[in-house]
Formats: C-alpha cells, sequence, structure tokens
C-alpha cells in the first residue's frame, strides 16, 4: 500500500479530469471486436433461467444469454428486444406483441410465438417470483401466426406497468426443451439455452461461469466481446483485490464493501458509480409489528422515526452515499414519484413528547419499554442500521435488543413466525410500485411471504388504493392515485423507508459503452468493448 | 494383513461415532430458524407463499423431522448422500468436486508447517535461549496469533496488487485450456499464496512442539551415551535426537488434519478457492441440509484416514509402538 503523493496527485486529477470529460476517449474511438470480459460474481446461483427466478444475481449472467420481450433503453423507456411492437386495446384487457423474425435459439431451432405462449404461461405464471403476481390475470396468449403472441388478460392491465416488469419479468425460454419436463430438474436451468449475444459455455461450481460469442446473433456484426467469465468470489476484499489486479474488471449491484468503493473511487483505473443501475433503487427499512401494544400506538411509531438522526447514518456509516427517503417511492422514479419532503424530521423533544402522550412515561430506571429488533441481512449495512437505532432509541427510553440471524433465520422469523417487534433490512424497487413494492402495504398476503405486509397493519383506504392504481389504464390518474397512497403511508407509517438509494458498481475504464441503460448489468451487452 | 484387520477394526470402531455426528448434526439444523426455501427466497429478493411451498414440496421440507431423519439414514445405509438444494446434483457429486482443491490446499499446507516447523524447532533447540531462539520464537508467536483472513488479505495486497507476483485468488487461470505440467505450474502458482496462509498459522505450533521435544530429548541418557562414544554434534542430533523427538509432531499431523479441514473455510473464501469448507460454509448459509451432512460424512471419513496413516507413522518411527 504505498502511495506516494506524486501518484495521489496524478490519480486525482486523472479522475477530476474523467469526471468532468466524461467518455471524450471512447466516442471517438472505434469499438474494437474480441477480447475477454471478467465479471464479479459474489454468490452461487442455484439456477440460471431467468424465467423461473427473478433477481439481479440471475440477470448478471443469464441476461447476455437469454432474452426479454423488451428492455429499458437509455432514456428510461421500454425498448425492442424479442418483441419488435406492442399494442393494447382500450379496455386494457388484450395486448399484443409482434416478435422479431429470423431469430433462432443457440441450438438452432427457431424463436417463435409458441415460446412466448409457454413462457408466459407454464414458466411466468407458476414459477417466476414477482411474475407469479403480475400475471395472475393472465388468461391465455394466442398466437394466431408463428410471430405474434396476444395477451388475454381477466382484468385491464396498464400497458406501461405491463413493459416496464417485462424488462425484468420477460425473458423467453425455449418451448422445445422445457416442454413435458420437470420444469425445476431441467438441466437447461444451469447450462442455459437462448437466443442472446453470448452463448453458455460452461458452469464450474464454486469457480467460474463462461459465455461465448454466439455468431448467428440476430443483430448483425454484434456482439464485440469474445467471451464473458464470471468468477465467483464470495469475499468482499477479496473481490477488491481481484479488481485491482485486473482478474475481474467489473464487480456491480454493490458487490464490494462501501470503504472499497470509496477508495476505488479515487483509483483513476476505475469508474465508480450508481449510472446504469438507477432501474434499481432500494431503500434501508424499518418494520414495526403492529401486534405489539406499544408498537399499534401511530404516535409510538413516529416517535421512533423521529429519534433517528437518518442523515448522520448516511453520512457516517453509508460514505454519503444516499439520502433520506421521502416515502415508499424513490425520487429515482420520476414516472411515479410525488415529490415531497421527509415526513418525520430528526428531533428528539418531539420524540420525548410523542411517547409521553401517547402514556409511556419513563420508569425508574428511565426506560419506557424495551423492544426487540431483528436485522434482515441484505447487506453491511443492515447490522449498522440496527445497531444505530439501538443506540438512538436508548435517548428516548427505548430499550433495543438485537436479535442477530442470518438471512434465511431472520426470514423465517419475521415473516413466518412473526416473532419479532422492529425488524430492518432492504425495500427493492422495481421501476413501478406495482411490481415488488404496494405488498409491502397490501393486507392479505398470506403468512410467511417474504417481503410483503406481516406487520398485522391494515387499511381498507390503502388496499383499495393499491388496487385501484394497480389496474388503472390512464397514465396521469394513475401516478396521482400512488400520490394519494404515498400520502396516506406517511401518515399512519406502517412501515417506514429509512433510506432511498442506488446500487453502485466498480468497473475498470478499459471497458467501453458500460453502463449506458438504466438497467445495464441486467441487460445484453452485445455492445460493450474493451479497449 | 495385520494392518488389514487393524484398519477394519479402526473403522467399525468409528461408525457409531459418525452415525452420532450426523444425527446430532441433522438434530442442530432443525433448530436453525428458516430452511433452504427461506434462503433460496432470500436470494432471489422474493416469492410468494404458493411458490414457496412448491418449492418445500420438491425438496421434501413438507414432512416431518423425524420422517426426513429416517429418510436420510435409510439412503445413507445404501451409500445414498442425497441430492443438493444448492446444486441441484447428487451430494457426492458436488463434493467429490470440491474434494481435490481442499486436499491438495490441505497437504501443502500441512507439508510446509511440518517441514517449516520442523527445521525452525531444530535451529531453536540448537541454540536455545541464544538470538536466533529468540527470533524464530517471536517470529512464530506473531503469525500463530495473526487472524487467518487477514494474513491472507495482506498477503494479497503485498504479492498480487503492489507487487503483482502471484495471482488474487482462484485455483487455475480461468479459461486458458493449459494442459499437463503447464497446468500444474499455474495451480502451484496460484496456490502459492493460500498454502503461505494456511501453512504459517499452523508453523508457529509445530515449531514449539518440535523445539520442545528436542530440549527433552537432547537431555535423555541415550544421547549422553551417543556423544559420549564420540559422535559428531550434527550425527547426534539428526540419527539419535530428530527421530525420537519428530514422534509428538506426527501426533500433532493426525490432530490438526480435521482443523485444517475447518479452518481453511476463510483462506478458500479469500482466495475465492472450490473447496469444501466454503461448500460447508454456503450449505450452512442456505440450509442444505444434505449437502452438509454429506460433507461431514466425508471430512469424518478423512480425518479417519489421516489418523490411521499417523498410526502407522508411529509404528515406522518407533518399533516399540508396532509390539
Amino acid at each position: 500500500m504505498r502511495l506516494t503523493r506524486r501518484d495521489l496527485l496524478v490519480s486525482t486529477a486523472a479522475a477530476a479530469l474523467a469526471g468532468t470529460r466524461p467518455d471524450v476517449s471512447s466516442a471517438q474511438e472505434q469499438p474494437k471486436r474480441g477480447g475477454t470480459l471478467s465479471v464479479h460474481l459474489p454468490g452461487e446461483q442455484r439456477i440460471l433461467n431467468p424465467a423461473i427466478r427473478a433477481s439481479t444475481g440471475v440477470y448478471i449472467v443469464t441476461s447476455k444469454i437469454v432474452e426479454s420481450l423488451v428492455d429499458l433503453g437509455a432514456d428510461g423507456k421500454p425498448t425492442p428486444v424479442l418483441a419488435t411492437s406492442w399494442e393494447a386495446t382500450p379496455d386494457g384487457k388484450t395486448v399484443t406483441f409482434k416478435l422479431r423474425e429470423g431469430v433462432n435459439w443457440h441450438d438452432g431451432k427457431p424463436f417463435t410465438s409458441a415460446d412466448v405462449q409457454y413462457t408466459a404461461l407454464e414458466l411466468w405464471k407458476k414459477y417466476l417470483n414477482y411474475g407469479t403476481q403480475l400475471q395472475q390475470y393472465l388468461d391465455a396468449v394466442d398466437t394466431p401466426d408463428e410471430h405474434t403472441a396476444v395477451f388475454r388478460y381477466a382484468r385491464p392491465m396498464p400497458l406501461p406497468l405491463l413493459l416496464r416488469a417485462l424488462a425484468d419479468l420477460g425473458y423467453i425460454a425455449p418451448r422445445h426443451v422445457f416442454e413435458g419436463t420437470n420444469v425445476l430438474e431441467n438441466p437447461a436451468n444451469t447450462a442455459p439455452i437462448g437466443t442472446g449475444p453470448f452463448k453458455f459455455v460452461q458452469y464450474e461450481r464454486g469457480q467460474f461461469i463462461i459465455a461465448e460469442r454466439n455468431p448467428n446473433y440476430w443483430r448483425k456484426d454484434f456482439p464485440y466481446l469474445d467471451k464473458i467469465v464470471w468468477r465467483v468470489i464470495a469475499d468482499k476484499s477479496a473481490a477488491s483485490a481481484a479488481l485491482e489486479t485486473g482478474q475481474i474488471q467489473l464487480s456491480t449491484y454493490s458487490a464490494l464493501s462501501l470503504a472499497d468503493y470509496d477508495r476505488l473511487k479515487k483509483d483513476a483505473r476505475f469508474d465508480v458509480s450508481s449510472r446504469g443501475i438507477e432501474a434499481n433503487a432500494f431503500n434501508n427499512t424499518l418494520e414495526f409489528n403492529v401486534r405489539r401494544k406499544e408498537l399499534s400506538d401511530v404516535r409510538v411509531r413516529r416517535a421512533i422515526v423521529h429519534a433517528i438522526d437518518v442523515p448522520f447514518f448516511i453520512e457516517n456509516f453509508l460514505y454519503g452515499r444516499g439520502k433520506p427517503a421521502t416515502g415508499p417511492i424513490p425520487s429515482s422514479s420520476p414516472a411515479f414519484y410525488p415529490g415531497g419532503e421527509v415526513p418525520y424530521a430528526h428531533d428528539l423533544k418531539k420524540a420525548e413528547a410523542l411517547l409521553d402522550e401517547a402514556g409511556y412515561k419513563r420508569g425508574a430506571d428511565g426506560i419506557r419499554f424495551a423492544l426487540k429488533i431483528v436485522p434482515i441481512q441484505n447487506g453491511e449495512d443492515v447490522p449498522l442500521l440496527a445497531t444505530y437505532i439501538q443506540q438512538s432509541l436508548s435517548k428516548i427510553g427505548i430499550k433495543i435488543d438485537i436479535v442477530n440471524l442470518d438471512i434465511a433465520g431472520a426470514l423465517s422469523a419475521v415473516y413466518r413466525d412473526w416473532n419479532f417487534d422492529l425488524a430492518t433490512g432492504w425495500h427493492q424497487y422495481r421501476g413501478d410500485p406495482a411490481v415488488s413494492t404496494t405488498v409491502w402495504y397490501r393486507s392479505g398476503s398470506p403468512k410467511g411471504a417474504p417481503w410483503t405486509n406481516q406487520w398485522g397493519w391494515q387499511s381498507d383506504a390503502v388496499d383499495k388504493l393499491i388496487d385501484d392504481a394497480a389496474s388503472e389504464l390512464d397514465t396521469e390518474k394513475r401516478k396521482l392515485l400512488y400520490a394519494d397512497w404515498v400520502k396516506v403511508i406517511n401518515e399512519e407509517l406502517p412501515i417506514w423507508m429509512v433510506t432511498e438509494r442506488q446500487f453502485v458498481a466498480a468497473t475498470s475504464k478499459q471497458l467501453q459503452n458500460h453502463h449506458i441503460s438504466p438497467r445495464w448489468d441486467s441487460s445484453d451487452w452485445h455492445d460493450t468493448w474493451i479497449s | 494383513m495385520r494392518f488389514l484387520l487393524f484398519a477394519i477394526r479402526r473403522l467399525a470402531a468409528s461408525v457409531p461415532t459418525l452415525l452420532i455426528v450426523l444425527a446430532g448434526l441433522f438434530m442442530l439444523l432443525q433448530f436453525a430458524p428458516g430452511d433452504t426455501v427461506d434462503a433460496l427466497v432470500a436470494q432471489m429478493g422474493g416469492g410468494d407463499s404458493a411458490m414457496m411451498e412448491q418449492l418445500r414440496k420438491y425438496y421434501g421440507l413438507d414432512a416431518t423431522a423425524t420422517v426426513q431423519l429416517v429418510r436420510y439414514l435409510t439412503r445413507l445405509v445404501q451409500l445414498d448422500l442425497g441430492f443438493s438444494a444448492i446444486y441441484g446434483k447428487p451430494v457426492i457429486d458436488v463434493i467429490l468436486e470440491r474434494l481435490p482443491a481442499t486436499l491438495l490446499l490441505m497437504a501443502s499446507s500441512l507439508s510446509f508447517a511440518f517441514a517449516g516447523g520442523l527445521v525452525l524447532g531444530v535451529l531453536a533447540a540448537r541454540r536455545v535461549n541464544q538470538w536466533p531462539d529468540g527470533v524464530i520464537s517471536t517470529i512464530g508467536a506473531i503469525f500463530y496469533a495473526t487472524p487467518a483472513f487477514w494474513l491472507g488479505l495482506m498477503g494479497i495486497i503485498i504479492f498480487a496488487v503492489n507487487l503483482r507476483l502471484l495471482p488474487a485468488g482462484g485455483l487455475e487461470e480461468i479459461g486458458a485450456g493449459h494442459t499437463g505440467l503447464r497446468r500444474a505450474v499455474d495451480i502451484v502458482w496460484h496456490l502459492a499464496l493460500p498454502t503461505a496462509t494456511l501453512g504459517l498459522i499452523f508453523l508457529a505450533t509445530y515449531l514449539r512442539i518440535m523445539r520442545a521435544s528436542m530440549l527433552e530429548v537432547m537431555t535423555l541418557d541415550f544421547v549422553r551415551t551417543a556423544r559420549a562414544k564420540g559422535l559428531a554434534k550434527a550425527t547426534v542430533l539428526r540419527r539419535h535426537v530428530l527421530r525420537n523427538a519428530l514422534l509428538p509432531m506426527v501426533t500433532l499431523v493426525g490432530l490438526q488434519a480435521g482443523t485444517m479441514l475447518g479452518g481453511s473455510v476463510v483462506v478458500e473464501s479469500v482466495f475465492a478457492l472450490p473447496g469444501l469448507g466454503r461448500l460447508a460454509y454456503e450449505a450452512v448459509v442456505q440450509r442444505d441440509l444434505n449437502t452438509l451432512l454429506g460433507i461431514v460424512f466425508v471430512s469424518a471419513l478423512l480425518v479417519i484416514c489421516v489418523n490411521f496413516l499417523v498410526d502407522i507413522l508411529y509404528a515406522r518411527l518407533d518399533p516399540r509402538i508396532a509390539n
């Protein structure tokens, strides 16, 4: 770790330059064909089939091999991939997709509407997480010809919602490989066959996954890269070392430690940024179990929120990456973000007053009551926030015990056994509140479903707003419904969105055309190249 | 023939131990909150309860714990370790894939620690209480007190990031397509840092044992006799002292073979090596019962084998034990 002052000056100057004049050099250079891109894979994936598993860990590999009907373009709007155009009837119950012609699966068979029909009805509707919910009113997919798929819904489906969701939940699997087999045991789940720019080659468990250039890709003369290698590196510090030695060129979705991102930010060889990952925003959360008498009182919930200094937490624990949330819809989602202020600012006096008013006076030992908090450890900052909450609440006389479990244990404790008073983890916002956000507030979710409303809290008004918005076809009206919904939520505070954050990626500057669309890490990388 | 009988007796004696360990571990994991479906859903970032029920059925988790245990033991008797939930293939395949890396790392670092400890221990004993002894003992204590992950990371930062001499991790260069000797050299090059990390931590123990046992043997009567009959100092050390002082070292190897399997979780994670330790860790986090029980089973077999070899070695070093 020897660093001379000269090195430091040179690198900061270069970083400053790179910051002010982005990609000047790359814009002038001709894209170069060839080369191998090595990517960090923080954990083992059980299944490499995005048509039955929706998660960034699956997309980061499979979106190069398997393709979706649509993706998000640089402007954040849906762009054609396997679907070339789409149209909805005025009643919103029928959506017609025209499909791309002349596309072949990696095994040589042609891609047709039969593949779309099979995938939608047999995989998305039955197995895909979030897909089962999104497609619950999908009755049938008609295939009038080989390149037309007509989705028929029992209830109106807003087209913008469907398209935005399909960027993640619209990957198509080959019917001829899956039909008539046990879907969960199909070998193509770990050796994917798709239509994408790269063909699957090898998955060596615990070590690496390799995909190579598909010479017959439908986008002529693409992709540029010859090969992509994903290296499994579980240890965060080892992964940053691999990045620094050039063993990998990309680590994304906040897979490195925040301290390392902060350090690599100053290194001229890397871009450290949230650009190109905007489509996946997330929040730190605080869940209240309102079955607990004290927490059923909204004044107590508000007091707890007033007691926590969020800007301080962000500055000192998150290296300034993030901002206090103003509600469940993040500001990075302009289509739905209603604006507004942070609902309950840091104010210890007010917190104490609210608790006194609710009738929970301090006892002889200064303690009003005790609660236990279960951290759901999605990321390194979750236990930090739990500790920070513990310390903050001790100031207003609430004693907190932290229950440490690993993530499987925490999920079952909170969502299956309801064995918690407070819980803290991450909420992921996936572009539209109806995809994975409103389930945190809608009542009626079966016991045990993780990341849904299991807080014992219910509101008819909120349920109605959620249902109305999910099937409202008018985009403006839909946005207004969600604005009303956010207002009620902030008033009632069944859970609290503490921060609003984005994932971070560290990318080697050798990589060109990177992070150019809002979900770039989960896109197909057909035009990415190495200089 | 006598060895074979001895081997069979040893193996038979370890069967009850194995059963108790496996059943105990099974019970322990039942107490851990959450099952493999919870872990899977955590990894996916969400899932509805119908899908989760379907998966529980698929993994056979809808039965009671007793039924699951009986099922497992019945399969085990037929030498079937079951199906891994994380990897979607038979546990035995998963373990066999990982075994070579673990064995390689274990064997190389154990040899390194043993050889280094032996040499340094003898050196320290020869110059007891002089400065070489002081230096060697201090260095040994420092490595002994250093956590493995820190030592590994510092090794990476110095030798891979700064000096660029060695690779930062992995078992071999991916997709390079090396074969034969070239591949062997590549693997050695990749294993240098992890071997040093794991070996240095154990080195201190060997060093101290060797030093103490040398010092003790040197005061024994037969050494004085050897010296009295006019043998050179080096010959006395090599032929008379060393051989007798080695016995406790060999005992330690047998004991530490098990520790090394566990200790390599950290080293395997830091150096991204596909070994059994990391597999075990992953299996616990993902609540993959079959894989975890399979690893315990195989590790126990490994430890039994190593200890068996140690017993044979004893007999070679000291013929009195064989009789």
